[in-house]
Formats: structure tokens, sequence, C-alpha cells
């Protein structure tokens, strides 16, 4: 019982974590309708701009998660604005060529961590990495506690922003009907490119939260997308509240998963419930919210 | 017109054949081998994703069973992986219609992640199953042949194949039917095509083919394991890339793509070392912003300028 | 037995009934017009047909057969063809290639399909664009193109929807020819319209529709005259 407990608790919190970066994906997709594979490179950036700033300047990762997220809402506008803009006038035979560019992004955002800091794995060690609070029998480690507290705030200030502040309120509209939006005056591009670098400042903070829990090197990256699809296809493309449940679900999912039936198989969960999840219920849970 | 292409053609054929006389150093025939490789794989996603339209980003999957179709009938059964050059194909053409009967629910991106997560399930499933597999540790055999030379000649001729075969399937009505789901799949319905159908013809023979070569890559390479053969950037990723940088939909595109690719990643693997694979990062990134139907795809729309062929009506008729 | 009826056809989606108990017959030979104003149900009606949603309600029959719970593909193969209201050209193939599309249905050689095309294309007045890309081609041919496609597939019963939508007054002359031409060559037509003068001049009878339910049938000036018809398109006032 105390290991069931321990197991949904821990999926619980991690999937917190991973919600807030599936929210800046599924917030990307909202308003742009691509697929976006170089998400998770996003992250692993994000993580190294922490990483750096503890090594080198001894800023404790929570703090450094400011630094990652604005070095990554600038490098997310550049990208939208310079590179995947550009494919919308493009007409070509495979419709996938935004997919396919993401891919190139992620190559180069990949190659270039990998340039800079090799393929060794990364930790961090703070005087809290290893401290756990205990509940009845059950041990949570801290920073997974204090990691989905801070995804929670998050989440929840991401909403006051998208339903109380004028940028937040153009998004929403520009993802619901881009064509409306721009006849009420709304400047579609500049808000394109504002959401992708927020869909980036947001991974960044997701993985400057899970960095004290996880190894870092560049090919997490991979990891990550995929964590972000999946959750991002559950709750429905573009809706963050379906997004933070996904994440959830995912989570305990996955962490049953590896609970009782094996380490190995887990990942596999993540997949099956994906393509289940594309086949039978295309909406993710925002369509069954609807019904 | 047709017969300047004729004459390039035997001049590009027979200079194929003589390759290996010309150039005897064993790194240089195992970058060709590999271009043949690679060159079989491009021409056969290309049947699924640049002809049919469904662009398929779990492609290893076929790739993978296939060299563990040959891998296994050694490591089980002692049997000669080169008999796995039949079976190969044939499990991956088998495996790949549950594959469709998933997938092809799905339209345009959803269906390229859906082929993504299977391609990854295969990877996992097979890097877990230890008692089949091996597991990560992977199938190592011991090729009966080791001549480069042999394995040029029969590489050229698995790539002869499958140009022909597939260029036949997309001239005849099964190729006009093809290209019509993939510019618009409902006005291919009220044309009577059944399109579920077609799209599994479709991914049945991409399949075969992509099988074949890995079959023939476990012969050759003599080792694989789940990591590689299975892998999502550097096998279904890369494949797609070399279809486009070669050009998408046409008959060699694939083969341009498949050469350009590995000459490039080896030119930058001997002069750039680590950050071989970073410009090639970058390549890809131009490539799909400035040419995004291949090389031998916008070579029509240079054509085009060039003599001025008037393919375009003027407004107001 | 009716060369085709629809019986008592219902199309609910969620709780919206955008066509309702509609009933109608279609002669062999005839022109068929169904017309009504924007949104009153008319594609879905073909939409219905051709089987790209399911019937709520209803049965529909083509040459006796029952054909509402046949896959979509076999309707072509039956002799049902049909445009699209937003035209659907297959853009980056020729117009002659195109039109082999719809061909290939009756023959699986290409040779055969060809003639096949060439023979529509003329027969439309296309030849001079046969190899033309169809992305390039501007919307009157496109419509051209796609009445084209759709009868190089051999359908006895053609439906054509909004052929004239967005054509200038000399376009639709020209389009009205090609559609009396394929009537006198023995295919029925059914053709759905929103614009009245053109409705008026080619069909022999027509069905009005309103909100997904008939409001009124008969010859064009029935029709016409019909109090409820010139309600829904000009208001109560004048009815």
């Amino acid at each position: 019982m105390v290991l069931f407990g321990q197991t949904v608790i821990c999926g619980i919190l991690l999937g917190g974590m991973y919600a807030l970066i599936a929210i800046g994906m599924t917030l990307i997709m909202g308003v742009m309708n691509i697929i976006n594979l170089a998400h998770g490179s996003l992250v692993m950036v994000g993580m190294y701009v922490a990483y750096v700033c503890f090594t080198q300047f001894g800023i404790d990762p929570y703090l450094g998660m400011f630094a990652a997220m604005a070095v990554l809402f600038v490098i997310g506008c550049l990208l939208q604005r310079y590179m995947i803009n550009r494919l919308v006038e493009v007409d070509s035979i495979l419709p996938e060529n935004q997919v396919l560019l993401t891919v190139g992004i992620m190559l180069v955002l990949t190659e270039i961590a990998r340039l800079i800091f090799k393929s060794d794995y990364r930790s961090v060690t703070t005087s809290y990495s290893s401290q756990t609070m205990y509940f009845g029998d059950m041990s949570i480690s801290v920073p997974m506690l204090t990691g989905f507290f801070i995804a929670m705030l998050f989440t929840f200030l991401l909403h006051l922003f998208l339903t109380r502040t004028d940028i937040g309120k153009s998004i929403r509209a520009v993802a619901q009907d881009r064509d409306a939006a721009i006849y009420m005056g709304i400047n579609s591009s500049k808000i394109t490119m504002i959401t992708f670098g927020i869909g980036s400042a947001l991974a960044a903070a997701g993985g400057s939260l899970l960095l004290p829990l996880f190894y870092l090197w560049p090919d997490i990256g991979h990891f990550f997308t995929a964590k972000a699809f999946i959750i991002t296809i559950l709750g429905g493309m573009g809706s963050t509240m379906g997004a933070g449940i996904g994440g959830l679900v995912l989570g305990i999912a996955e962490s049953l998963g590896a609970t009782y039936i094996s380490m190995g198989y887990k990942d596999i969960v993540g997949l099956v419930i994906f393509l289940l999840v594309l086949l039978f219920l295309p909406g993710g849970f925002r369509s069954l919210a609807k019904r | 017109m047709k017969k300047t292409n004729n004459i390039i053609g035997v001049i590009v054929f027979v200079a194929a054949l003589l390759l290996p006389v010309i150039i005897q150093a064993p790194y240089q025939m195992h970058i060709l081998i590999l271009v043949l490789i690679w060159a079989v794989m491009g021409t056969a996603w290309n049947l699924l994703g640049g002809y049919a339209g469904q662009v398929s980003f779990g492609h290893a999957a076929f790739f993978g069973v296939g060299a563990y179709a040959a891998g296994l009938l050694e490591f089980h059964l002692g049997i000669s992986p080169w008999w796995g050059m039949i079976l190969g194909p044939v499990l991956a053409a088998l495996v790949s219609l549950p594959i469709g009967l998933i997938c092809f629910r799905l339209r345009g991106p959803y269906f390229a992640l859906a082929m993504l997560a299977l391609g990854e399930i295969f990877r996992l499933l097979f890097t877990n199953m230890e008692s089949f597999t091996n597991g990560a540790k992977g199938i190592l055999i011991m090729p009966a042949i080791t001549d480069k030379v042999f394995y040029y000649y029969s590489g050229l001729l698995m790539l002869l194949v499958t140009v022909l075969v597939t260029t036949l399937i997309v001239r005849s009505k099964i190729g006009y039917y093809l290209v019509s789901i993939r510019e618009d799949q409902d006005a291919a319905t009220s044309l009577g095509i059944p399109t579920t159908l077609y799209k599994n013809l479709a991914i049945l023979s991409s399949a075969f083919f992509t099988g074949l070569a890995g079959a023939f890559y476990m012969n050759y390479v003599a080792f694989i394991d789940p990591h590689i053969v299975f892998n999502l950037t550097s096998i279904s990723v890369m494949l797609i890339m070399v279809v486009m940088l070669g050009g998408v939909a046409t008959t060699w595109g694939p083969t341009v793509g498949a050469a350009l690719y590995i000459y490039l990643g080896e030119v930058f693997r001997t002069t750039l070392g680590s950050a071989n694979v970073l410009v090639f990062g970058i390549l890809v990134c131009l490539i799909i912003m400035f040419l995004p139907n291949g090389i031998v795809g916008e070579i029509g729309m240079l054509k085009q300028v060039v003599t001025r062929k008037k393919t375009s009506v003027k407004e107001g008729i | 037995m009716k060369f085709f009826e629809a019986r008592d056809i219902t199309k609910k989606f969620g709780g919206l009934a955008a066509v309702s108990d509609l009933s109608f017959t279609v002669e062999q030979g005839e022109i068929f017009g169904v017309i009504g104003p924007n949104g009153s149900g008319k594609t879905t009606v073909f939409n219905l047909i051709s089987r790209f949603f399911p019937l709520t309600e209803g049965e529909i029959y083509f040459k006796g057969q029952q054909i509402d719970n046949l896959p979509a593909h076999k309707i072509c193969a039956l002799g049902i063809g049909r445009t699209f209201q937003v035209v659907k050209p297959l853009r980056r193939m020729s117009v002659i290639d195109n039109i082999m599309a719809g061909a290939f249905l009756r023959t699986s050689s290409v040779k055969k399909a060809r003639q096949k095309a060439e023979e529509v294309c003329e027969f439309c007045n296309m030849r001079q664009y046969e190899n033309y890309e169809a992305k390039s081609l501007p919307i009157p041919l496109r419509k051209r193109l796609e009445i084209a496609r759709a009868l190089a597939a051999e359908p006895e019963l053609l439906m054509l929807d909004e052929t004239c939508a967005g054509l200038n007054p000399k376009e639709s002359e020209k389009a009205i020819e090609l559609i009396q031409k394929i009537r006198d060559n023995g295919v029925t037509i059914i053709i759905v319209e929103h614009i009245m003068k053109v409705m008026m001049g080619i069909s022999d009878r027509i069905l009005a529709i309103n909100f997904g339910k008939e409001i009124a049938m008969g010859t064009p000036q029935e029709v016409a005259s019909h109090p409820e018809v010139i309600k829904a398109y000009l208001g109560e006032d004048y009815a």
C-alpha cells in the first residue's frame, strides 16, 4: 500500500513538471498548428543554461530558471520569426516541411550543446538534492515536491496571463481563429512570435525544475519531446488545462508501469497511450470535457 | 529531350558498372555500398511518402525488422543470413499491414506522429525482448563473404530492382491513384478510388524494399543492435531528409539524396570532426527553407525558368 | 423502379438537423435542380448521396439498389459522379492526368485511360490546357476540369455542386452550355445552385429547400412563383 501511494505521488509530482513542458508545446501548437519536434531540445538548452548558472555562478537552479526562461524566450522568438515563419509561404509536395524544419533545428541545437558540453552526463547536486520528506511511511523527494509546486504556480500564473491580460487574450484569439483575430486588429505575426517565445520559456522552466532530478546530456531533448507530445495529444492540442491533466495522467501511468511492470517497458506505456489516444480520442481530454 | 536523357542514363549505368574497377580502395567502396543501401531505402520510402503523400516518421521499424530477420536466422537457427534477403522484406511487408491498419485512420501530421510512435515501440520491444533478440547487446554474425566488390554489385542490383519496380508502380494506374490520394483524398474517393486499399498497397511495397535494405545491411555490416537499426533520428528522420534533399516524388531523387547525404556526411566527418552533424543540421534547415522540393525536384522549376516553357494560364478567359 | 430516389432522408449533426425528411425522385435523362438559400442543406444532400456522411434516417436508391449503406468509394463505380462546391483539383497533376484519375475507374490500362481522358478533354473544350498543371488554372477552368474529371468515370448520374458560383455571366453561359451538352449525351444531372436565373434556364424540375426541408417541388415556373420560395429568398413582404 505504501509502495502504491508512493508510486502514485511520485507520478503526480513528476507529471506536474512534465506538464509544464507540455503546456509550452500545446500553447505553440494551438497558435501555430505545427508539430514542433525541437521542443525537447529547447528544454535541454534551458537545462544547460540553469546548469551553467549553477556551476559557474553558484546560482541555485530555482533561480537560474529565470535566466533560462529569458534566454529561451529570445531564442524562441528568433526561431519563429526567421525560420519557421518562412515556411508558411513555401509550397512543397510534402506538407510536413514545417515538422522537418523543426527536426533540423533540433539537430542544430543538440549538436551545439554537444560541441560545448560534450556528451558527458552532467548533474547538479544542491544542498537539498537528496533530501526527502516523510508522509507517514512514504518518502517523497524534496526537489520533486518543490519542482511540482513551482510548476503548479507557473501554470496558475499562465492561466491568469491568458485570461486577464491583453496579450494573453490576443494569443487565445489567434489560436481560435487567426483571420478573425486579424480583423480585430491583432498583429498576428507578432503574437505568433511571442507565443513561440513563451512556449520555449515554459519549456526552459520545466527543464530547470527537473535539473536536480535528471542527468543532463545533449540527447535528453528527445526524451522530453516524446513526453510533451504524448501529454499534448492526451490533453487535446491547444488546451492548457488538458495538458495539465494529461501530464498527471502520464506521470501516474508511467510510474505505475515502472514499479509494477519493469523499467524498460515504462516508455512503451506512454507510447501505447499515445497511439490509443490518437486513434480513439483524437481531441484528447478536452473533447471529453466538451461532451 | 528523351534521347539525351537516355544517353545520359546509359553513360551513368556503364560508369556505375565500371566503378569498382576504377576505385579499388576498400574505404571508397564502403562509402559506395552505404550509398546504395540508403538509395534503396530512400526509393522505398518515396513510394509511400513522396507519391502517396503519407509521410512516415517510423520507417526504421521496417528497416530493423528486415535486419533482424536476417540476423536472427543465424543467431537462433544457424541459417545463413542471406536467406534474410527473402525473409526480411516479407516480414517487413507483413508487419506493415497492421501498422497501416492503425495509422491510415489518421491523416497528415497525425499519421506521421503515429508512425513515429510505432517505430519507437518497435525499438523498445526489440531492446527489451532479450531472449528473442539478444536485447541491447545486438546481433553479431560471421559474414561468409567479405569481398566488398561483391556487396557493391549485389547492392547495385538491389537498387536497380527497387527503382524498376517502384517506377513500374508509379507509372501504372496504381501510381496515378496514389498521387490522387496525395493531392486530395476526398476528391479521390469521389472518383471511386478505394483510398485505404491503395495506401496499404503503398505501405506494403515501401516496407518490402526497406526491409530488403535492412537485411542487406545486416549481411554487410555484420553487427546490428536496436539502437542502430530502429533509430528514430539516424534512420527514420534521416531517411526523410535524404529523399527531401534529392527530390520527393522523383525517380532518382532518393538516390541523389543518398549520395549527397553519405558523401557530405563523410566530408563533414573527416574535415569538421565532431561538428559534422551540426553542419549537416544547418544544411537541412537551409534546404527545407529554400529548396523544399529537393534538388531533382527543383530542377523542373529551374528548367522552366530557363526555357520559359508555358505551363500556366493567364487570368480572365 | 425510379432511376434515383431519396426517401425521407434526414441528417443530424449533434442536435442540429441539416436535412429533414427530404424525399424526391429523379427521372433518367432530366436535369433536376436543387435550390435554396445559403446554408439550406443543399451540399449536405450531395454529401449524403456520395456517402461522405452517413444518413441519420431514411434511404437512398439508385436504379433500384439501396446505396446509403455502401462505402464512399463504391458510389462512383455504381455510376454516380459529383463535383465539389469548393473545387478540389489534383493540384500538382496536369489537366490530362486529373482526368485520367477519373478514367481509371473503368480501365486498368494507362493507354486506354489516356485515350478516354483525351476524349473527355475534347468534349469539355479543354484540349489546349491538357498539359497545364491544375494548380495554375483560374477558377472557371478549374470548375470545368472538375466536371471533366467526373465525366471520365462514365457516370449515369452527375451531381454538380454550385458550378456557376463565382463565375461572371459569360463564364456561366459556357458552363451551362457544357451542362446541356452533357445531358444531351445521356447523363442525368442533379444540379445545386443558389442563383435562380441559372436554374430556371436549364432545369426540367426543381426542388426548393430551406433549413433542410422541402418548401416546393415542380417545374421551374411553379417553384419560382411559389410563395414559400419567394419568402425564403426575398422575405415575407414579397410572398
